[in-house]
This record gives structure tokens, sequence and C-alpha cells, in this order.
């Protein structure tokens, strides 16, 4: 028997527990069908999080694709059907070329397994620099940090996931409460998590409360890393610090769990607990159009000494 | 003195012409190494220019593998050589990651710029007057950094083993000058 799980019509980062939710009691080697026939609009994270959940089932899934023929050649040209293909069944009429590229696309789907994929996937996002100046009035410096932060995030999954992953950066307009464009890295594995990362770590104390919430906690806000090296764990802090300077979001899942560092002109809750399980790890990374009257934080004004 | 261009080591280390970044662990580790074997062809004592001009960015990973173990290795006591070390062309697209790891390993080093050699990175407040009387004083024995600091010789001479042990300051003879002081600054 084949369960047909309902793919929401907005398909971002929140919405996307809706397909979780449906799965919570399917086992992973039943057949499932992904409908989204009535999507209209997938954001990065939707995208990565779809093509990493045909990698937790066993059964390889059937996903009807949308009907719309402006979302399905957006999908097309996201580089998501070059991976679907291989992930799902795919039922439904979808561009078999990505045709032109989209301006709004400023990294296309990309597989992250190994260091050289990094140094890829920087390597482009550096080529749309001048494309980012222009769209989001930002700086010179701002670019320089987005690589970096780029960079720090995916090689979470070479170092950490024991699979690979997917990433996808974006420009669009984030019309609720900011008004103004964004860009946005998403990164997703389906590999080990957070959780399960840091329990490997040597004479790990997991406390009373050890669940994937204080593993996020651990990881994200203070830096802990399964490494006994005091080096580590510098990736996610410095994606904080640049994400600070510049007005930006960070919300990390895994497993049931996400937690964000929220600026002003978003709603979104710091942590949310008990969430539809998923394994691995799914992040995303919100820059804004920087505002006419803002200024980051100068140089001088930080801890250079 | 050595001059290393880690736009040149990065090429060889990954093989590729397309790279111009220092970015992952693994491409950081595999250019420390790569330092390392330049290194073990150098004398005894050394003085190796770090050189970022043609790198495009370094991220904090690789900046942590290039840069803080790099300078740990050395500064242990059981450092395979007397190795210092003065870094030049880094901008401040560079710094970000560098001061980071800088910061979390507690390390500082010398940085060349157009106006002169500075230090920089964590450093405590009698350590950075120190570094700067010697700088100032081009060659100083520790009766003269005493007499500059007001403080006892013995003081001084502490003080200038730090910095030694730090690889902030060079011992020539029975004086000591700073990293890169004869660069200029």
């Amino acid at each position: 028997m084949t369960t047909v799980v309902n793919v929401p019509p907005s398909l971002d980062d929140h919405t996307f527990d809706d397909v979780l939710r449906q799965l919570t009691t399917v086992p992973s080697d039943a057949k499932v069908l992904l409908d989204a026939r009535h999507v209209r609009w997938a954001s990065p994270f939707g995208l990565t999080a779809l093509l990493t959940l045909a990698q937790t089932r066993t059964e390889m899934p059937a996903l009807a694709v949308p009907e719309l023929e402006e979302t399905a050649s957006y999908w097309a040209r996201a580089g998501f059907f070059r991976y679907a293909e291989e992930l799902y069944e795919l039922h439904g009429s979808y561009p078999k070329r990505a045709g032109a590229s989209d301006s709004n696309v400023l990294l296309e789907i990309m597989s992250v397994a190994k260091s050289e994929d990094v140094h890829d996937v920087v390597g482009r996002i550096q080529q749309k620099a001048q494309l980012m100046l222009r769209e989001l009035s930002l700086d010179a410096k701002a670019t320089v940090g987005f690589a970096m932060t780029l960079s720090e995030i995916c090689q979470n999954i070479v170092e950490h996931a024991g699979r690979g992953g997917w990433v996808m950066v974006q420009t669009y307009r984030w019309t609720k409460r900011l008004g103004r464009r964004v860009v946005v890295i998403a990164v997703a594995d389906a590999g080990v998590g957070f959780r399960q990362s840091l329990e490997t770590s040597p004479g790990k104390d997991r406390g009373d409360r050890w669940d994937d919430a204080a593993a996020l906690e651990d990881a994200v806000i203070r830096g802990v890393s399964r490494f006994r090296d005091p080096g580590r764990g510098q990736g996610l802090a410095g994606v904080r610090r640049y994400l600070g300077r510049w007005d930006g979001k960070l919300s990390v899942r895994s497993g049931t769990a996400r937690i964000a560092i929220v600026p002003n002109w978003d709603d979104d809750v710091p942590l949310a607990e008990h969430l539809p399980p998923f394994p691995g790890a799914q992040v995303q990374v919100t820059i804004p159009e920087r505002a006419p009257s803002a200024q980051p934080q100068p140089v001088s004004a930080r801890t250079q000494r | 003195m050595n001059h290393i261009d880690l736009s040149s080591v990065l090429r060889q280390t990954v093989s590729c012409d397309l790279y111009s970044n220092l970015v992952t662990r693994p491409t950081g580790a595999a250019v420390r190494n790569q330092i390392e074997r330049l290194l073990d062809d150098a004398h005894d004592r050394t003085l190796t220019v770090i050189d970022f001009s043609q790198v495009a960015m370094i991220d904090f990973s690789c900046a942590d593998e290039v840069i803080a173990k790099l300078l740990i290795s050395h500064e242990a006591d059981d450092s395979p050589r007397d190795a210092y070390f003065l870094f030049r062309g880094v901008t401040d697209e560079h710094w970000e990651a560098i001061e980071a790891v800088l910061e979390r390993r507690g390390l500082a080093l010398v940085v060349e710029r157009a106006d002169g050699i500075h230090v920089v990175g964590t450093l405590g407040n009698e350590e950075r007057r120190t570094w700067e009387a010697v700088r100032q004083l081009g060659r100083a024995s520790q009766h003269e950094l005493a007499e500059r600091l007001d403080v006892s010789i013995a003081e001084a001479q502490h003080a200038l083993d730090v910095l030694r042990r730090r690889r902030l300051v060079m011992r020539v003879a029975d004086t000591y000058i700073v990293v890169g002081a004869h660069r200029g600054g």
C-alpha cells in the first residue's frame, strides 16, 4: 500500500514539518508518494529537504511534481530534478532541461559530500558576488563573510554527517514583517545529526537533560564540538558573529528540535521542540537586504587588538 | 628568510589552478603540512614570510588549521625548529577568520602592513607594552628593556622569554628584536 503525503502549497522550513508529520507513523520501508502537484512556491530549504527526505526512505519514494508550469520550471532551473530523478519515481511532466538560469538562484542545488565540493560551492558563489552586491545593497565585506558562512555550513556535512547532502542559495522578497529582499542559504543532510554526533565525543556528560534541543544548544550557542581539539566548533560561532553584524537569521533543525538566532525583523521562536523527527541536520541562513540607513558594526569597534 | 606564497602552496596542495580560496580543514591541514615540509629545508632558525596577497578568502576552519596550528606547534617546548613567522598581505577579508582563531586559541602573530609591522591577536597589556618597547628600541638587551620599561632586569628577561616563546621576538646574540623588525616599522 502506498501512503500519500500532501506537500503544502508553500514549502519552507516550517511547512516542511507538515510533510514530516504525515510520515511519523509510516515505516521507512513503506512506499510513499509525495503529492507536490499543488505546490506553488518552495524555498531553498524546501527543495533541499525534499531531496534529503528521499534519502531517509529505504523504499524509493514517488513524487508527483508541481502541476503549475511556472513552479516546475523553477524547480528545474534550481537543479532540483537533476538529483530528484535519482532519488524519486517522478510522476507528471517537468522540464527535462533547466533552460535559462534564474537570476534569483545564486547557487543552484549542488551536492556536498567531500572537501572539494565545498571549494566548488565557494568558487561558484564568489562568481555571483557582484549580483549580490547589486541586488541586496551589500558591501564587499558582506559577500566575503557570506562565502565563509557558506563554506562552514557545508563543511558540517563533510565533517559530521557521515553522508552527502545538498546546498542551495537563492534571493527572494521576504514579505512578512521585513518587506525587503533576502538571500537565503539552505544546507540539508540526512546524516547522524547533532545529538548523535556530540554523543561520540569522548567523556561526553549527557546530564539530566540530553535530547536534540540540548545538543543544538551545545553546538550552536556554546560552540561545542565532538572533537576534543579546542579549535573545533569555530565554524558555527563564526557564522553567528557574521550574522550578528549583518542582522541575519540562523536556523538549525536536527532530529526533533529547531534552534534559531532570531533578528528583530522575524518572529520565529528561538527553540522549537517535539517536532516530527527527521534525521541529519538542516541549516538555513537568511541575510536581509541592507536597509538604507543601516550600517554594520565597524571593524574598529570589534575586538581587533 | 623564507617566503611562502600561500596561493602557490594551495594550488600545489589541491592540484587545481581554479582554487584560490583557503577553505575547509582538510585543505588547511594539507597546506600546513606543505609549509612544514618547506621549513624542513630551511636552517635551524628561520624567519618565514607567510604571504596572503593572492589568497581570495580564508574561512575559520582553514585559518585554524593553517595559522593556529602552525603557531601552536612552534610555540611548544618540543618545537621541531626555531621558526618565526611574519604574515603579509592580510586584508580585512582575511582578518575576520584569523582574528576569530587567534582569540579562540589565545594566540598572537606579527603582521606586515604598509605602515610597518604590528602585533595582533591575544596579548596581555604587559606583553604588548614589552613588544612595542622592543620594536621602538630596534634591538634591545634585557638591560635596555628594563631601563625603558622601568622594571627589574629579571622582569625584563621574563617578559622577553615569554614573547620569544610566543614567536613574537627573536633573540640575536645577547639582544632581542621583534619579528620582522628589519623589514621596517
